[in-house]
This record gives structure tokens, sequence and C-alpha cells, in this order.
């Protein structure tokens, strides 16, 4: 296709999780020939295997689509997806920098929903045009009138001229082409000014090295171009300038306004920052683009091998999750009780788990997660102030004058019929309550400030079940606040088991190290001795329980001749054991270090 | 080195609630067919192996229930298997009866096929408990039958014993073990009630019908055979396993010292030139095989001498008096000192086993630990 900038349209998807927006996706790509019907797999765009098992897109894909529009012109589409999860905001605003127009899309039966609200502010900071997109309305129970309404009155969009689509059976699918057309501008950007590209995502392959997903601003990236990153300083010469079809295609430039990849055998991550700028070697524009804000990990935890043998496995593993995930942090730390692992700081939860899984199977590495925190501020008595980011760093209480944490400012969207216990949530979580608004006469729209340490503290789950399933939540760091808070500390056997340590509000205390306990001598195994297990604050002791020894665990009889089966028992039993965390002379399976997140408030 | 031999006879009048062995209700037909593809498995076998291999140290006919089948059936198949291998003169040759199957008569006539030891399924001395595990007989015809077998002339007889099941008392036990001992018989096996996965019995339990054994009533009922046995006169020489002097069962002793032995039948293991092999499960499938000319095996795995070495050790370590460190290295080329160093350390620091003699073992408190034990040699 001939290079036109007039005719380039880049833009994105936002919508609420479960919203329609991959099946929207792969609508568009059937439509415009990308894919034959036949080489549709469900949701092509959500290509690793955890993304379609969750069904949730959690990195960000760039396709580009051929369609011919009702001008009779043919036009080049830029389709870049963006994850619909809460955690990775982040990620949604690097796609919506590499975009003119964004499509928003609604379900014409939930109506507008915590992210919804979220994106399109995003998108709003970013200029994007927005189309709007009433999705599902061939459900029975859908009522696009109510939610045309609801977008009017909440985000202010006009939608006179909102699609009314279905993506699943294809219903206004080629309206929504022609709004993207007509409506999104084409790129502006300078064809004769010195390169600048802007690195909007990169993975690593193991044959070409990093694979920067581009937006070309300014200027032309060619194949044998050599180019450097404004950023970091480094230069490389470009071997591969492509575009995803959706498969990787090669070719032989991208130009002003064109989305597309570049590798340049660039191995070290470090070397190519996503949200860096990539112009000509020889000719560098002296004026970077505007780049992302470094992102602010939510939530941290601890990440340790079960094998201590495996800690350099695991340093390998998350530097290469890095190149394909910039909001992923880490920074090596020392367990007294764990051994060598990293601090990892996570957008959220979710995140936390994602990483927590990829590391498994896809670098097979077995791995200890300790429970998540937030990050603390700390003023001591001496008047210095510092954050830490691991309870088992906080000072004795003498030296402590107070402590601040981080507080959110949450948006819960839920029918009225469970406002009252979702207020009451709230308020068991320490909520500020700050605003009830009516979305429509059966929906409102509460604003709370919560501590963000309640939210990652189950809060996800209990919205959902107190809702039964129709509250949706969204929200944004807020800043800090002075709390009560102490420091909980588990003792096995005797020992402080450092990477137990959990920081939790003074009222709340006693309970949760009353369920902790419980909660720890239901997981931890019988061993040959007696285990005690206490929960402390400082050196009182709040709860205690007891794991009994073993006593008899021998198998009788030697099944004629059936040694397999004997030998095969004991590999089961032994294959349990090398699953658990040898911690002085006790075993501890990897399920008690998140344990406290599952005791009941 | 001389092999030890097993036939598996899966009939039953009646499978028992806690059994999951191999067996069929007991039909002439169907033991016509299966004693005609045993003895042609017998024939492949003397055929195939070599002349050194099928020197018979022991012969343990077992099931199921051997005694379902007439005696002359019996006798078949200890004549083929005489006539294919070579029994030593001093070969042990066993044969498990169950109370209620057999009479003086047939005892008589078992005696007269040369089988010189009957390993007797008595489980329990208790009616109540007997009833329970779907045994087609009560206490009495278990006492009369061992009876009998002293009058038919048997100088060899082992008891089966299980403990630790659902509503036994441990004073119920104990009456069970001292008359048991009363009996005198020369050998008697004490097994812990292990409730397999899909049995009658397990499901029952698992309904809530019936409470499992607590652990430590268990290990109580464990120590007082242990205790009452050694009183009785009985050596205990395995885990499970108490003798009179020099009674002890030659045939078991293959597989814990993990020597060579081949079972035929359904579902029979073989441990045979470095190769494990289990026959085929299904009686039907079991003829097929053999019908066609081929070996009845359903699953091979060859053992490397990693896994011998670990099953050496696990085995013997059943025994009390532990795995000879010097026939151990003299069979490896290697020292178990070495091999296991740390773990051998581990498991001396928490009082599990002990070096005494050249021999590793069990200690007293290792015993009913066992398995915490052998899970450091696999």
């Amino acid at each position: 296709m001939e290079w036109e900038k007039d005719k380039i349209r880049n833009f994105c998807i936002i919508a609420h999780i479960d919203h329609g927006k991959s099946t929207l996706a792969d609508r568009l790509l059937e439509y415009t020939g990308a894919l034959s019907g036949r080489e549709m797999t469900e949701q092509v765009l959500d290509q690793m295997d955890l993304e379609r098992e969750r069904g949730i897109t959690i990195k960000m894909q760039a396709v580009r689509l051929k369609y011919q529009a009702g001008d009779g012109r043919e036009y080049q589409l830029n389709l870049i997806d963006t994850p619909g999860h809460v955690d990775f905001s982040y990620e949604v605003s690097r796609s919506l920098a590499a975009c003119e127009g964004a499509l928003l899309v609604v379900d014409a039966a939930q109506g507008i929903e915590a992210q919804t609200l979220a994106n399109v502010y995003l998108a709003l900071e970013h200029n994007l045009e927005i189309i709007t997109v009433i999705n599902k309305i061939d459900l029975p129970s859908a009522d696009p009138d109510r939610v045309k309404q609801e977008i009017e009155d909440i985000i202010g969009l006009d939608t006179s001229e909102a699609v009314m689509a279905s993506a699943k059976s294809g219903i206004g699918v080629e309206e929504i082409l022609e709004q993207i057309v007509t409506k999104i501008p084409a790129p502006g950007g300078q064809e004769q000014a010195p390169l600048r590209a802007l690195i909007f995502d990169s993975h690593y392959d193991p044959y070409k090295g990093i694979i920067a997903y581009v937006r070309v601003v300014d200027g032309t990236v060619t194949n044998g171009m050599q180019v450097k990153m404004i950023a970091t300083g480094k230069e490389f010469e470009v071997n591969e300038v492509g575009i995803f079809r959706p498969s990787p295609t090669s070719v032989e430039e991208l130009r002003t306004g064109e989305v597309g990849y570049i590798a340049a055998s660039i191995k070290n991550v470090k070397d190519c920052h996503v949200g860096d700028t990539v112009t000509d070697g020889k000719r560098p524009a002296s004026v970077s683009l505007p780049g992302y804000r470094k992102v602010t990990p939510m939530v941290y935890c601890g990440l340790y091998p079960v094998d201590t043998v495996e800690y350099e496995n695991l340093r390998d593993a998350l530097e290469k999750l890095r190149l394909n995930d910039a909001s992923l942090i880490y920074e090596p730390e020392t367990s007294e009780a764990l051994g060598f692992g990293f601090r990892c700081g996570f957008l959220g939860l979710l995140h936390m788990e994602i990483i927590q899984e990829r590391l498994e199977r896809e670098y097979n590495l077995s791995l200890i997660t300790t429970a998540p925190n937030v990050v603390y501020r700390v003023t001591t008595t001496a008047n210095t102030v510092f954050e830490i980011d691991n309870p088992s760093k906080l000072p004795p209480i003498g030296n402590i004058d107070f402590i601040e944490e981080p507080f959110v400012k949450a948006i819960i969207m839920v029918p009225k019929d469970y406002v009252g216990s979702v207020m009451e949530l709230c308020q068991e979580r320490r909520g500020i309550f700050v605003n009830m608004e009516y979305i429509s006469i059966s929906r409102v729209m509460l604003t709370y400030d919560l501590p963000l340490s309640e939210i990652i503290y189950d809060f996800f789950d209990q919205l959902k079940s107190r809702s039964r399933g129709y509250a949706s939540l969204d929200y944004e760091l807020a800043g800090y606040k002075q709390s009560e808070l102490v420091r909980l500390d588990i003792m096995i056997a005797g020992e402080i088991l450092d990477a137990l340590s959990i920081i939790v509000h003074r009222d709340k205390a006693y309970h949760r190290g009353r369920g902790f306990v419980e909660k720890l001598r239901g997981l931890i195994p019988r061993q040959l001795f007696e285990i005690p297990i206490q929960a402390s604050i400082g050196a009182k002791i709040i709860a205690r329980e007891t794991v009994k020894a073993v006593r008899k665990d021998v198998l009788a009889k030697c099944y004629g001749g059936d040694i397999s089966r004997k030998r095969k028992l004991l590999e089961k039993q032994k294959e349990g054991k090398k699953r658990m965390k040898q911690v002085g002379s006790v075993e501890i399976p990897q399920e008690a270090f998140m344990a406290v997140l599952s005791v009941g408030d | 080195m001389a092999l030890g031999l097993y036939i598996h006879v899966p009939f039953c009048l009646k499978k028992c609630r806690y059994c999951d062995f191999t067996s069929y209700p007991y039909r002439r037909a169907a033991a016509k067919d299966y004693l005609a593809a045993l003895i042609r498995e017998i024939q492949l076998y003397g055929t195939f192996l070599d002349a050194g291999e099928k020197e018979i140290a022991s012969l343990f006919i077992g099931g199921g229930t051997p005694t379902c089948l007439p005696v002359g059936d019996l006798n078949k198949i200890i004549e083929c298997i005489s006539s294919f291998f070579r029994l030593t003169p001093e070969c042990e040759i066993t044969v498990e009866v169950n109370p209620g199957t057999i009479d003086a008569g047939g005892l008589y006539e078992l005696r007269r096929t040369g089988i010189n030891r009957l390993s007797v399924g008595v489980q329990s001395l208790a009616d109540g408990l007997l009833k329970m595990l779907g045994r087609v007989h009560n206490a009495a015809q278990a006492a009369d039958a061992i009876c009998l077998a002293r009058q038919a002339g048997f100088d060899n007889i082992n008891i089966d014993l299980i403990y630790g099941l659902p509503d036994q008392s441990l004073a119920v036990w104990q009456e069970t073990l001292d008359r048991t001992v009363s009996f005198e018989p020369e050998h008697i096996a004490a097994y812990g009630l292990q409730l397999e996965e899909g049995t009658p019995l397990e499901q029952s339990v698992v309904r809530g019908e019936m409470k499992a054994c607590p652990e430590e009533l268990e290990l109580s009922m464990y120590h007082t055979a242990i205790s009452s046995l050694k009183e009785g006169g009985y050596h205990h020489y395995e885990i499970s396993n108490f003798a009179r002097p020099g009674r002890t069962c030659k045939h078991n002793l293959v597989y814990w010292l993990n020597q060579t032995y081949l079972g035929l039948g359904p579902a029979a293991h073989s441990s045979l030139r470095g190769e494990r092999f289990a026959n085929e499960r299904e009686l039907e499938r079991y003829r097929s095989r053999l019908w066609q000319g081929e070996f009845p095996i359903a699953d091979r795995e060859t053992i490397a001498v990693e896994t011998e070495i670990s099953e050496t050790i696990f085995l013997g370590l059943r025994l009390l008096q532990g795995v000879d460190l010097a026939a151990f290295q003299r069979r490896f080329g290697r020292r178990a000192e070495d091999l296991y160093s740390s773990q051998i350390n581990k498991l001396i620091k928490d009082g599990l086993v002990e070096i005494e003699g050249r021999c590793l073992r069990l200690t007293e408190r290792g015993l009913p630990l066992a398995n915490r034990v052998f899970l450091e040699f696999v």
C-alpha cells in the first residue's frame, strides 16, 4: 500500500473488562481481511496463553488493517490494543499516546462501569477523538437508550452518532470503520523532519533481540538506518522494520504517522526504554517526544525461589519479563527466612499474579511469593522520613513517631440495591466517604477515600460478592495519610519468620493475627516434631496455635512385589515436600506466605 | 541367584470390603480357563528362561483365595512348575488359605502336594470386625482352620492380622493378639489397615458411615503388637512381620532384599534381568495375550542402577536388622554411607535411623515413621 499520510488512522479500543473489546478487535480484523475466517482463532490479539485463559488483555498489540472506505479510497488503519484491567491503566496510557482516536466500547446492558470512566478520562487527557460504540445490542437485556443517557450525563459525550453494534454477530462493524475514517484525524508530524518515533512497547525475541513497537511521529525509519535512542544515547543499526498484519511482516520503511516495529539486535533491556524516542543517528532530532511518567508500583512483594540454586534463573527471568513489561520493578533483597530473592513492585494484584504465573509457567520456576504490601512512609522520633516497601524493615515501635500509608480515591459503580452493603464494606475497610451520585435511576456512583492496603486485601472479591458481581471499581492514588499502624510478626517454632510479617491497622491486628495463625496451622503439614505458631506485636504474643507432630507414617504392606507402586507413592510424597520451603527445621508450603490474604475480616 | 516365584490366583468366594487386589468371584468355568492360561505362562517362561534362572528357592501361591480352586488344580500348578523349573530341596512352598474355604480333607490333600507352609488369612478374631471387613469366616472357623492345618501336618504356619480398623478398640486388638499367640503359629504378620481408594470400606468412611481409626490409637495398636508378640516368643524382623527363630518368610525376604522374582497370573509383578514388569490385570486380557503366544505383560519398567540402589535401601530398611552395608557395597561397588551421607546424618540426628554392626537400620522411633525415612532415599 502506498504511503499517504492522510489515509492513515491510528486508534485504540477502550472498554471496561468484558464489554467486548477483544471480540470487536477480532471482527475488525476479519472484516478488513487481515485474517480469513479460517485463520481466526478466538481473539487473535490476546496472544499470551494466560490472556486467553483469563479472558483479559495484558499486553497491547498493534495490527495494521487495510480498509476500502465508502469514499472509494483505501485506508491504512492501525489498531493498538489496550488492557482492560485497573492494574494496567499505565499501559492504556501508553497505547493512547500512539493514537489519534479511540473506540469507546460500552456494554448495552451493563452501561458505563468504573473503568469506562477511568479510560475515557485518560483518552481525553491525550486529546483523542472518541467514537462511542454501544456493544451487545442484540442481548435481550440491552437498553441502549439508557446507556446513551448515562454516557451523556456522567461523561458528557455526545451520543447522537454512537454506533449500535454487536461485535459477536458483526452488527455495526462497517459503521465503526467508516467513523474511524471520517472522524479520527490523520496523524500530524513532518515528513521531512529528522526521525522521531515513540517506543510504546517492546518485547524480547531470542533471535532478534529487543523488538521495539514504535509510532513514527516525524520522518522515516528505514532498514539499515543508524538510529539513536534519545534518552539513553545508545546507537544501533536497524536490521528489520516491520508491521503486524497481525503476524510480523517486514517492510522497507515506516513513514510519518505509521505504526510498526523495529529490530536492531538490541540485547540489553536498559538500552531500549519504553517511552524513549528513536531518532536518526546521523541527523538526530534535538527534542524528544513527551515520554511517559515513570510508573509507580502500587504493591510490592518478595519473590524467592523455593530452591535457592534457582536464584540466578529467577533474576534472568525477571530481566526477560521486564523487556515485555516496563511496569515491572524489582531489586534484590535478602530474607533471613527465605534467603536471596527480589522485592518486586507491581501495578496491582492481578499484575502480581500474572507475573508470578508467567515466571512459573514460562520459566519453569518454583517460587515463594510473600503477601503483597504497599509502601509506607515512616517518620522517626529523630524526625527523619523514609519509605519502606517491606514490613520487616519497619523500625522498632519506640523509634517511630508516626506512620503514613497511601490512600486511593476509589470510584465504585453499583446498582442501588447493593449500595448499603458496599458502603458497609468500605466502612469496614477504613474508608472515608466522599460522594454519592445517581448515574441513572437504578445505579449509583460512590466515591471513597480508602487505604490502598485495604484494597489489596481481598477488597475486590468482597466487593463482587456483596454486590452479586454487579459492582465495578476503579481507583487512583490520592496521597498519604497518617494511620495507627503496627507490625504483626509470625513466629514459627519460636523464630520470627520475617517474610510473614505484615503491617496492619491497630484495631484489626488481634483479629487478623488470630485468623492468620489458624490459617497457618491448617497449611503447615505435620512434621516430626510439634510446631508452635504464634502471632505477636512487638514482644506481645496475641495468638497461638500448634501443629501436632506426625506419629505414624508407614506403608504397612509391600504389595506382592509391586515395588514400583510403592516407589511412586514415595515419589509423590517427596514431590509435595519439594514444593515446600525449608525454614530452619520447619517445612513451609508456598501457600503459607500468601495465607494472610485469605483471612476473613 | 535363585528365583522367588509368585503365582496369583484371582478368585475369591466373595471380595472383602477393604481389598483392592485383582480378584473375581469364583466360577468353575473361569477357573478352568485361568488354569489353562497359567499353565501356558509357566511353559512360556520355562522355555524362555536360562537354566540358571529357573532355580526356585521360594514359591508363593497367593491371591485372591488360592483355596477356592480344587486342590487338584493347585497340584497341577505345582507339578507344572516342577517340570519347567527346579525347586530346590529346601524350597519354601506357601499357599494362602482363607478359613471357611477349606476343610480337613482339603488340608490333608494340600500337604500331600508338597506345600510346606500355610499363610492363613485370619485378620481378626472378633466376629463383629470380621463381618465389617466382609470376610466369609468367623473367629471360631479361623481357630478351627489352624487346628486342622496342624492335624494335617503343617508345621510352618503364618497368620495374617489387621489392626487399625474402624471401631476396633485396643482391648479387642489385644485379645486377638493373645489368642493368635495361643495358636502358636510360626509366623505372624500384623498389618495396619490401609484404606485403599475406591474400596467399599474406604467409601463408607468417606461417606461418614464409619470412622477411620485415629492415628494415636493405631500407633498404640502397633506398639501393643510389637510388645505382645515379642513376649510370645516372636522375633520382630520386618515392619509388620514377626517370626519364631528360623521361621522368617523366605519368599517375602526376596522382595525386601530387592532380589529376583517372577510373578505369574493376572496382575502379578516380576523383577528380572534389570526390568520390572506387571501382568495384565484383567483375566480376559491376560488369557487372550497368552493365547496369542505373547507374554501377558502390561507394564514394563527398566530399573536404572540409581533406582535399584534407592529401592534396595528403602526396601532393606523395612527389615529390622536393616540394610547390610557390606552386602550393599559388594552388590553395587559403592558405599551407601557415601552415596547418602547427608541424608543418613540428618536421619541419625533426628533419631530415626542408626548404624549398628555395619547395618543401617530404623530405630524404634523410626519404625512407625518409616515413610519419612524412605523419602530421603527416593
